[in-house]
């Protein structure tokens, strides 16, 4: 008999609000541009990374979703063998239209290398494990909704085949200056049963 | 050359989003990269593009920009002698 695999812990990010199993941890009036938001979360949950700084925001947001689950975590990520599954709608369209702006008139053209590295999506699954020492499996997948469905069957996959010991799952979306994060974390143990309905439950919250 | 110093490490702050450091942490004889502010290789494909767009210097050997970007002085030396906007 497989083994049964659960949700262990789950972030969202939205409005301006961080929550964490739930619980909300911090937020930010509704008016503050995604730029003084996420600087702010930085600093609330300390995480000393002046890497931070330099990411594009689909960047950042998925590393600060990342960093509030694992600081609850009582584990050394790169001990974990942490299989990193992420998606959203709009790829790395806020990057890549700034890089477009950078060489779109000819006379003034003068693209950013620090601006075109991050022209793809899965690039924050980069970040994230340069950040954490991961070295396992990772896909970025690109759909028109988050869909838990899929996002099941293939972290079911990479868990029970032994490919991973643990999934970091979600969806990850920003376009100028509007975001959405939501990861989970599946493990061997936890407070909720790793099946779409209960994901497609806790992402509606 | 003083005032271009300053005005160089404002640019370097600006240019590759240093935010926790201050003009007054960059030191003009510090190293750079390394053990100085602990830039990368894309900070240095930066400050090539910034030699270009505000100094109209074009650096067609990559590897000229180890010894340009040692420091802030030896940035300064570079571009004064070689800038042409």
């Amino acid at each position: 008999m497989k083994k049964p695999f659960f949700i262990s812990d789950y972030v969202s990010l939205r409005k301006n609000t961080l929550s964490l199993n739930g619980e909300t941890l911090f937020s930010c009036d509704q008016e503050t541009s995604f730029k003084d938001f996420s600087k702010s979360l930085y600093k609330h949950i300390d995480m000393n990374y002046p890497k931070f700084y330099k990411m594009d925001s689909l960047s950042k947001l998925a590393l600060l979703a990342t960093e509030a689950l694992f600081k609850n975590k009582n584990f050394i990520p790169e001990e974990e063998n942490i299989a990193l599954i992420l998606s959203n709608k709009s790829g790395s369209l806020d990057t890549d239209l700034k890089h477009q702006d950078a060489i779109a008139d000819e006379t003034n053209f003068y693209p950013s290398p620090a601006v075109f590295v991050y022209t793809l999506a899965n690039i924050c699954l980069g970040e994230i494990s340069i950040k954490y020492k991961l070295q396992t499996e990772n896909a970025f997948f690109v759909s028109e909704s988050f869909q838990p469905d899929f996002m099941t069957v293939y972290a079911k996959q990479l868990v029970q085949s032994g490919k991973a010991e643990k999934a970091l799952c979600g969806w990850v979306e920003y376009t100028e200056n509007t975001y959405e994060a939501f990861i989970y974390l599946v493990d061997e143990q936890g407070a909720f049963e790793h099946h779409s309905e209960t994901i497609k439950k806790l992402y509606l919250e | 050359m003083e005032n271009l110093k300053h005005e160089l490490k404002t640019k370097i702050i600006e240019a590759l989003n240093l935010e926790d450091i201050a003009i007054e942490d960059i030191n003009d004889d510090h190293p750079l990269f390394g053990d100085g502010l602990g830039l990368d290789s894309i900070d240095a494909l930066e400050l090539i593009v910034l030699l270009d767009k505000d100094y109209g210097i074009k650096l067609t050997d990559p590897k000229e920009g180890k010894t340009i970007f040692q420091s802030i002085n030896t940035m300064a030396a570079y571009i004064t002698e070689h800038r042409s906007k």
